[in-house]
């Protein structure tokens, strides 16, 4: 398999992905998950951070299958053309404080650059604020990047130390099955789970985990990245992630209008909120950590699946951060910003600045 | 002898931009870029392309990969 050329990560195989991605996402939506949420990463971590109790946030406790399928897609394909590489040693806790920076950002957009496409997709104006905060966010990394900005270099390591975020996913759906969602409770063993709302919506359980391990094998050959999308434009003003993440919205599009799931407009749109500042500055928050720590929240997980502890490190961060954001009152709702949602954003801000600033050194 | 670049270790996009650096500062014809991932040996290539260069030859043991890249 060695030998075989990488198709998918070609410039055809790369629009090819995202036009997978674009017609599996809102199709996830008409199975039963949440408007607008077919896959969003930031979403569904939150949304399992909230199943294990880490937020008590009622509406929003679900144990995400896709998930569990992104990290072992892109194992099963890493295994299958060789490209396994257990690899850490790259300023792990500094991509913790990212992974939870970048989820509190997006609570505050209520969305990961994934949703936010397929919000864009389906007619949320909110979104292009979005949109354009997590560019304003990538291009502020990229000034980083250009400065020498690095987290150093990563380390061989054991084959077990690779496998501990897929050991991690397995046990949580291992979890979904012993404890499965019981009609009208609120709880089954240790799994907490939402009688109401966004947690309460889910295509169901094999579908969600069949569309996510697909997702997961594709986007693993051809390296999708929606932050990488935008950042390998600014530096190096190459199309050829954009144009895999403008296939995923394109299609999107396409498959909400035959769906019946476009609704233009800003207001009432379904897990979003009309606060243009915040959903603006949100996403720049999110997008600086993303572009700090060098992948999506998509990324992370199909690089995770591939061996890479860091980006494991990365995603823990996130699923912890989506506790602090909705213990801490920091998350948005579409009523709006949450109560300590705009300081946390200033505090994120200052902190990736302070982590760009000062992580410079050149690397020997 | 061809300038090197040594991005073990590190991913996307710094063995790029450091290929770039080494482009643009090249005493030589001919680079030598040393990566240990898939990904950032497809991208090394990719860039190199689109600034003109040509990708030699690529030689991977041992879990890295040699790009030799050359001018024109």
């Amino acid at each position: 398999m060695k030998g075989l050329k990488n198709i998918f990560a070609g410039g055809w195989g790369i629009i090819a992905v995202g036009v997978v991605i674009g017609i599996l996402a809102p199709l996830l939506q008409k199975w039963g998950n949440p408007g607008n949420m077919g896959v969003c990463v930031a979403c569904f971590e939150r949304d399992i951070a909230g199943a294990v109790g880490l937020h008590r946030a009622g509406v929003v406790q679900y144990i995400r299958p896709e998930i569990i399928g992104f990290v072992f897609g892109s194992l099963g394909a890493a295994l299958i053309f060789k490209e396994y590489r257990p690899r850490l040693g790259s300023a792990p806790i500094v991509r913790f404080m990212l992974g939870a920076f970048a989820m509190i950002g997006a609570l505050v957009f209520l969305g990961c650059p994934w949703r936010a496409a397929l919000r864009l997709a389906a007619g949320d104006g909110n979104a292009i604020l979005g949109l354009l905060g997590l560019a304003v966010g990538v291009w502020i990394g990229t000034l980083f990047l250009k400065g020498g900005y690095n987290l150093g270099r990563t380390q061989p390591t054991h084959h077990t130390a690779g496998l501990m975020l897929p050991l991690f996913m397995a046990g949580l759906l291992a979890l979904l099955f012993i404890f499965p969602a019981v009609s009208g409770e609120a709880k089954n063993g240790v799994l907490f789970y939402s009688l109401k709302g966004p947690g309460a919506m889910h295509a169901p359980l094999l579908v969600s985990l069949g569309v996510g391990l697909l997702i997961g094998f594709l986007a693993q050959r051809s390296r999708f990245c929606t932050m990488g999308a935008i950042r390998d434009f600014v530096l190096f003003r190459q199309m050829h992630l954009l144009s895999g993440f403008i296939a995923l919205i394109i299609t999107a599009f396409i498959v909400n209008f035959m769906v019946g799931q476009f609704h233009p407009g800003f207001a009432g749109q379904p897990v979003a909120h009309t606060m243009h500042v915040w959903n603006f500055a949100g996403m720049i928050l999110s997008g600086l950590a993303f572009c700090l720590a060098g992948g999506c929240p998509g990324r992370q997980l199909f690089l995770a699946g591939e061996g890479d502890g860091d980006a494991a490190v990365f995603v823990m961060g996130m699923i912890v951060g989506a506790g602090f954001s909705h213990n801490f009152g920091l998350a948005s709702s579409p009523k709006g910003v949450g109560p300590y949602g705009i300081e946390a954003v200033v505090i994120g801000l200052l902190v990736c600045l302070f982590i760009g600033f000062t992580m410079r050194k050149r690397i020997a | 002898m061809a300038d090197t670049v040594d991005a073990r270790g590190l991913s996307c996009p710094q063995p790029v931009l450091m290929t770039l650096d080494a482009i643009k500062a090249a005493q030589s014809d001919e680079i030598l870029v040393i990566v240990d991932n898939e990904a950032s040996k497809e991208n090394v290539c990719r860039a190199a392309t689109n600034k003109g260069w040509t990708v030699a030859d690529t030689n991977e043991e041992a879990g890295e990969c040699k790009i030799t890249i050359k001018k024109g």
